[in-house]
């Protein structure tokens, strides 16, 4: 077996050397009538040439994004990843390391922590960055829990402009610890007025921008609000890429900012491993989850870096740590690092304000299709379609003739009575080729 | 020293780095390297882009006003930063990673590729199912694999990581507990656990009662009947355990917890030992999270991404979250909301946006298909036989805080054959640095004093094993004669020396900031 470098021979020998007459006898704890005396009922192993014909041919049953027209976002997007960003994760350096719970010899891993937390700070104008979450929902979630205990109140309000998923995440985490959760009605057109729900009770708002519809929202008074009932603002993002354009959650006064980090530096994998990120005001730190990376010095006073603020987690406080949560996504923050590091703030900038004129254009082209209503006042890269007729049909049938074109809102509110809604996308991928096979598309289907 | 050419083979002790300081810092290979805010560029970047053409913004006034200085860095001068950075790393493919409880495996690249074929990596989460058909079935062949090695009813998939896992398992158990009508408060975890294991149960309401062990490392089957009682929700057992013993007694232990009206949760992190030679299923157990990052090796990426799929029993089955698939005919489908849920399906509610670690499904697919049942089997003795031989070949010289009898995947020492030594577990651990190695988990499990969790797994070779074996053998022997200078002081050669973890903490630096000029800092 290619994998596994011990002979029959050695085997032998260290049979011998322990003492033990075959490989059972070490297995002897295991209750005999428990033992599995045969193979399981399992395919026999495989050279990697059966193993790549096999999981090509599954791989090639699928529509990859890149092969068509691609317009698909609500939390997710296809943005161009740099070659040097997948070559540079796959060092086995990077790759094949731990936690770095020896800093001596994991220096690379901690300073590209510490580098991708001053990154995500000043990226949402936020005070303090944890080393990355799994994902931007369970980074709200987590968000929800440590508001709660920051202000010792246990009712969470969120907006009907927060993605359903991410709402679900809340409700689920939130159910199970009994804590309240009042979640608004789905906000289509950024209307609500959330103010009038924080009480004296309310522990945290949690709002979107852009919104799970594309709209953008000022958060300016909703941070006001809470500030003077004594509630925390959670701001959430999904598109990272917008922060390059549009106003950051810490200049409209969040106490929390998470988001998902996805769409720099990695890939849409359908759903994940993607990368959470978790910012707040500094005076909030040690009621953080996560890992969190700071610099020091060594014994001959060299800079350095190691994990610290640990009192925190679960490999030393137990059942009382802030956060059940032992790994990051470290992997993804590195890739997400180096995409940041190549665009630096001039190239992010940029690469926002295409994604915007992108978005711009094609939401003209489709305002001038009969059967089709562009909802959003205002957007980033992503808004909202009224369509003539179900959103899902729609959406099949673009499917069929090569073109992924967007979201039904159905998908994530089955029972919303939304169904003639479709959030549709547009990054720095689409090519002004991609928009009119759209439009022609759509044309024909509606 | 000279060969009969006459020329110096060694470089002596006059050699030696402290005589020898460089200007640069540098060592050879051993580049210092600034943070990109100190090196990089304001207005530089590398990505070619073209400015778009004018347009009419829609930002409805919410362009942001605040600076973003971050700097960039054109291709070459990143690839050279985040190298050089990558070169003060120690990962698997550098040497043996004996990190107990850890399981630092090789990961085959076979699955890097797989994982990055388009049809895979290149699928959006919220493309119509009619597209995705593939990837659908990859996840219920996972399942399949899953299902089928742990002899349990069905898999959640949607968990992150281990400990997502288990709080997915543990909500399982929750909700299970409030359908009987029943509102049960305690979970018993034994104090040999995981941090995770407590916290997890904290996180949603429980009270977290230990179990102590008994002298063999083991947990009693006794002492759980006493602390089993109406208001026990469940028991989250490792096994085999953090001591690295398999516990013996778990089928009586889990006939009791169930008698009790409990729920089994064991935690997988140790799968790896047993897979392909006994069942969790078998042994009575509801729930079991198996951490893909361990057991299946997808990589460790310097701590995280993982995934923590949860294997449920049929008394548990029906509360599995969203998502999760169907079979409808010829198709499959994902049933992504509670609402879709039909029958006897109960879902408990959703962990995460989408469906869970797809990159490192195909991983752990890949690594099944190419172990085969026979491999994986065959792994898991090997794992087992790697850590015995360890344990075999440093017995006489270091403790065994449970006597010197056969262990599953990983030995466990503690410390006391350092007593009087001056000699700390933490500096034998810094010594192993200098000899080349990542040092073994270090005091964990807490249970054991000074503990030394070594786990080898299946991937060393013999001659690597001796090798490793005689090098803690000199550092035993040196550590015997007193030689406490090469252990307190160290590492000596690493990237940095022991680092200041007290400082850290006590004055948070957490991101970088631009220096103050030092005219302005003077006042």
């Amino acid at each position: 077996m290619r994998y596994l470098p011990l002979t029959d021979a050695d085997r032998g020998d260290m049979l011998a050397r322990i003492g033990a007459a075959s490989i059972d006898d070490l297995f002897a704890d295991i209750p005999r009538d428990k033992r599995l005396t045969h193979l399981l009922d399992l395919p026999r192993r495989q050279g990697e040439m059966q193993v790549e014909r096999l999981l090509g041919k599954m791989a090639a049953r699928n529509m990859a994004a890149g092969s068509v027209p691609f317009f698909v976002g609500a939390g997710a997007y296809r943005h161009h990843v740099p070659a040097s960003v997948d070559h540079l994760i796959q060092r086995s350096e990077f790759l094949t390391s731990y936690t770095p719970y020896q800093p001596e010899i994991a220096q690379g891993t901690l300073q590209y922590l510490f580098e991708f937390q001053t990154q995500v700070a000043e990226l949402t104008g936020m005070e303090v960055a944890n080393a990355s979450m799994y994902d931007g929902s369970t980074a709200t979630g987590e968000a929800v829990l440590m508001a709660h205990r920051v202000t010792r109140r246990r009712k969470a309000v969120l907006s009907g402009g927060l993605h359903p998923h991410y709402a679900a995440v809340v409700r689920t985490l939130s159910a199970m610890a009994e804590d309240k959760v009042e979640t608004l009605s789905p906000d289509v057109r950024a209307q609500e007025d959330i103010i009038a729900h924080i009480d004296n009770e309310t522990s945290c708002v949690v709002v979107q921008t852009p919104d799970v519809f594309g709209n953008l929202r000022d958060l300016t008074a909703i941070g006001e609000a809470c500030r003077a009932k004594g509630a925390l603002l959670i701001a959430v993002f999904t598109e990272a890429v917008s922060l390059g354009l549009v106003s950051p959650p810490g200049a409209m006064g969040a106490d929390i900012a998470v988001g998902e980090g996805q769409s720099i530096g990695n890939g849409l994998i359908y759903g994940g491993p993607y990368v959470g990120l978790f910012t707040a005001k500094s005076k909030y730190v040690r009621q953080m989850p996560g890992r969190l990376c700071g610099e020091t010095v060594d014994a001959e006073g060299k800079r350095g870096y190691v994990l610290t603020l640990s009192t925190r987690e679960q490999h030393i406080r137990r059942d009382k740590a802030t956060s059940n949560i032992c790994t990051n996504s470290g992997l993804c923050v590195l890739a997400f690092t180096i995409h940041m590091t190549l665009l630096g703030a001039a190239g992010l900038q940029r690469l926002a304000r295409i994604n915007h004129a992108n978005a711009v254009k094609l939401a003209e082209a489709l305002s001038a299709v009969k059967g089709v209503e562009v909802l959003n006042q205002s957007f980033f890269n992503e808004f909202t379609l009224r369509l003539s007729r179900p959103a899902s049909a729609t959406v099949e049938a673009l499917a069929r003739k090569d073109v992924l074109g967007g979201v039904p809102v159905s998908r994530l509110l089955p029972k919303a009575g939304l169904d003639d809604l479709l959030i549709i996308a547009s990054t720095e991928v689409n090519t002004d080729e991609d928009r009119a096979a759209l439009v022609t598309a759509l044309k024909e289907v509606l | 020293m000279l060969n009969n050419q006459g020329r110096p083979t060694s470089a002596g002790s006059a050699a030696m780095t402290e005589a020898h300081p460089t200007f640069t810092g540098n060592r050879a290979l051993m580049q210092e390297e600034a943070l990109i805010f100190e090196i990089g560029r304001a207005g530089t970047t590398g990505v070619d882009l073209d400015e778009p053409a004018q347009f009419k913004s829609r930002l409805g006034g919410l362009e942001r006003k605040q600076e973003l200085t971050l700097p960039g860095l054109t291709e070459p001068e990143a690839m050279r930063h985040y190298v050089r950075l990558s070169q003060k790393n120690y990962g698997i493919d550098t040497g043996i990673f004996p990190l107990g409880s850890c399981t630092m495996k090789h990961n085959p690249r076979l699955n890097e590729r797989m994982a990055r074929l388009p049809g895979f990596g290149d699928l959006h989460p919220l493309q119509p199912l009619s597209t995705v058909q593939g990837a659908l079935e990859l996840m219920q062949d996972l399942s399949r694999w899953l299902i089928e090695l742990t002899g349990m009813e069905a898999v959640a998939l949607s968990p992150k990581a281990g400990a997502h896992g288990e709080l997915c398992g543990m909500m399982a158990i929750k909700t299970a507990i409030a359908a009987r009508g029943e509102s049960r408060k305690i979970v018993l975890v034994p104090e040999s656990a995981h941090g995770t294991n407590p916290a997890t149960a904290a996180l949603i309401g429980f009270t977290v009662k230990t179990v102590p062990a008994r002298p063999d490392g083991t947990v009693d089957p006794a002492v759980v009947k006493s602390l089993l009682s109406p208001d026990v929700a469940a028991l989250m057992l490792t096994n085999p355990n953090t001591c690295g013993l398999f516990e013996r007694d778990v089928v009586e232990i889990a006939e009791a917890v169930h008698a009790a009206g409990a729920f089994f949760y064991a935690d997988g992190a140790n799968f790896n030992a047993i897979a392909g030679k006994a069942r969790p299923g078998d042994l009575g157990c509801d729930a079991m999270h198996i951490n893909l990052h361990k057991t299946f090796s997808t990589p460790h990426g310097g701590g995280g991404p993982g995934s923590g799929p949860v294997v449920l029993s049929h008394r548990l089955a029906r509360f599995a979250p969203v998502p999760f698939l169907r079979r409808d005919g010829e198709k499959l489908t994902l049933v992504e909301e509670v609402e879709d849920a039909t029958g006897t399906e109960q879902p408990f509610g959703r962990l995460t946006a989408f469906h869970g670690q797809m990159g490192m499904f195909v991983r752990a697919l890949a690594y099944m298909l190419s172990h085969g049942i026979d491999g994986v089997r065959q792994a898991s003795e090997d794992a087992v036989l790697n850590a015995n031989y360890v344990r075999a070949c440093l017995a006489d010289l270091m403790s065994l805080p449970y006597g010197n009898k056969p262990c599953m995947h990983e030995a466990l020492f503690d410390d006391a054959w350092f007593k009087d030594t001056g000699v700390t577990t933490l500096d034998f651990a810094k010594a192993m640095i200098d000899e080349g190695y990542h040092p073994m988990t270090v005091y964990f499990p807490l249970v054991v004093h000074g503990a030394m969790l070594v786990e080898p797994t299946e991937s060393e070779s013999k001659a690597s094993l001796d090798l490793f074996i005689a090098t803690l053998r000199d550092l035993a022997l040196a550590v015997k004669r007193g030689d406490t200078a090469r252990f307190v002081g160290a590492p000596y050669h690493a990237p940095r020396r022991r680092l200041d973890e007290t400082r850290a903490a006590r004055q948070p630096v957490l991101r970088w900031t631009k220096p103050q000029p030092v005219a302005e800092a003077a006042e």
